[in-house]
């Protein structure tokens, strides 16, 4: 494997970014050099998420909002990176990755650069160095990064720990209104969108999410706080939102992506979000969760991997057999390995 | 923790719309365990080369009925070189005549399969090309 040089990245070779990232995600040593030499330029880029069901149109919208993004009347147009994350076979470890099918109008820009990953196990709609491709991209200059995951039923709610902005996508026809007052995906959103609004049905549900808004408390974005910071209470105050934080109040958009009706909306209250989020000081504590959680996470793996190379395999699986008998309760064998 | 998978972008450039092929090949190859990226119908050949490049994949796949092969593959490889990628191994899948085939392998394609050939034979000779590549 030939050296990845970080300043080649930094200057914008593409060729470089591509083998990096290829090394994150098989957790090479020599990626961790890489993100060091990163790491210090990280921190710039606004991540938005982009979830929903299957075949709700998310790799459709992704096109048409980098399209959007990209012809920006605000110029300059920002530099624009994908992540598309498919999933990953669990019988055979293979994975089919067809995000890119709908992003065609995307190509020939050099500006825009698109990434398949296939999930490989991870079960919460995000592939285990998704995280770190975010901070490989964002390092390398791109000044958004979209986050595309697997097509998520309700509780593959990772996205929201790692994107500064959520976007749900739904299509009409996917169920009632209790549906929408389920716990899970769509309490995790900043934007909800209802795709495919040409679709007999759109305006009911986009009417039945914003009831459910409604359900949540004072429509101001109670939703927000309710679900997404629950567990602050027991944080340390730099992780906790800034007293009177003026609340978020969650937009239901009606968007085609086919034809792009609405997408220059959304891109709007994109950045509508991101400015609420610089000015209340939320976007500074969601970096913090976020960086507290991926060090938790790694110290995690680092225990188990270092754990797994010091095991004595007889130990192990004595223990295992002693449970496979009935002998012992899961619970004692980890305990007599640890 | 993690391990390495071969990664391979099937792709059909040109302007022919029979994509049933390509759509067995990456359906095989993905149930031997590989990851392929699909690009959908009616590339170019700097489309496909930049979907190479950024998806830094092993193996590039080409499904050519359009007859356009002896134009498309070659401009297709010209692009991969000039990306940087000298290591993809690039086979072809389609109708193509045994001299045009032999014509192909010696511009650097790595395979050309005809209609009926055994998708194991595929999958066993993708593995045997990667693993002798260095990158």
């Amino acid at each position: 494997m030939p050296q990845i040089d970080p300043n080649a990245i930094r200057q914008g070779d593409r060729l470089a970014l591509s083998r990096a990232l290829t090394a994150a995600e098989n957790g090479t040593p020599a990626s961790r050099d890489i993100q060091a030499a990163l790491f210090p330029h990280t921190g710039k880029a606004h991540l938005i998420g982009i979830t929903g069901a299957p075949g709700t149109g998310k790799s459709t919208l992704v096109n048409q909002l980098v399209k959007s993004f990209r012809k920006a009347d605000n110029l300059p147009a920002p530099k624009v990176a994908v992540i598309a994350v498919d999933p990953t076979s669990p019988f055979t470890g293979g994975a089919l990755l067809g995000d890119r099918i709908r992003m065609h109008d995307l190509a020939g820009d050099k500006d825009v650069f698109i990434r398949s990953m296939a999930s490989r196990g991870a079960l919460g709609g995000l592939a285990h160095s998704t995280a770190a491709f975010a901070t490989i991209l964002d390092g390398a200059g791109f000044d958004l990064v979209l986050i595309e995951t697997v097509g998520a039923g309700q509780a593959e709610v990772d996205i929201a720990r790692l994107a500064h902005t959520v976007i749900v996508v739904e299509a009409p026809g996917l169920g009632d209104d209790i549906q929408a007052i389920k716990a899970g995906i769509l309490e995790i959103a900043d934007i909800l969108v209802v795709n495919k609004s040409d679709q007999p049905g759109a305006e009911n549900t986009a009417r039945a999410l914003q009831a459910m808004l409604e359900l949540s408390g004072s429509n101001t974005g109670s939703l927000f706080t309710a679900g997404k910071h629950r567990t602050q209470a027991q944080a340390p105050a730099s992780l906790s939102p800034v007293n009177d934080e003026p609340a978020w109040k969650v937009p239901v958009l009606q968007v085609t992506a086919t034809d792009g009706k609405g997408v220059l909306e959304l891109r709007e209250q994109i950045e509508t979000h991101r400015k609420y989020l610089l000015e209340s000081g939320m976007w500074q504590v969601k970096e913090n969760q976020r960086l507290k959680q991926d060090l938790d996470s790694l110290i995690s793996d680092l225990l188990i991997e270092r754990w797994r190379l010091r095991q004595d395999k007889v130990a192990y699986h004595d223990a295992l057999k002693n449970v496979i008998e009935r002998k012992w309760t899961p619970y004692e064998a980890a305990e007599s390995l640890l | 923790m993690t391990e390495s998978k071969i990664r391979v972008l099937i792709a059909k450039p040109g302007l022919d719309g029979h994509d049933r092929g390509a759509k067995v090949i990456a359906r095989a190859l993905r149930d031997a365990g590989m990851e392929v990226i699909y690009t959908g119908l009616r590339q170019t050949p700097e489309m496909i080369a930049e979907a190479a490049l950024q998806e830094d994949v092993n193996v590039v796949g080409l499904s050519i009925l359009s007859g356009a092969h002896n134009v498309l593959v070659p401009a297709v490889i010209e692009k991969l070189r000039a990306n940087g990628l000298h290591d993809v191994t690039v086979f072809v899948g389609g109708i193509i005549p045994e001299e045009d085939a032999l014509a192909l392998k010696a511009k650097g394609v790595h395979a050309v399969y005809g209609p009926g050939t055994n998708t194991q034979v595929v999958v066993e000779e993708i593995r045997q090309a990667v693993s002798h590549q260095t990158a």
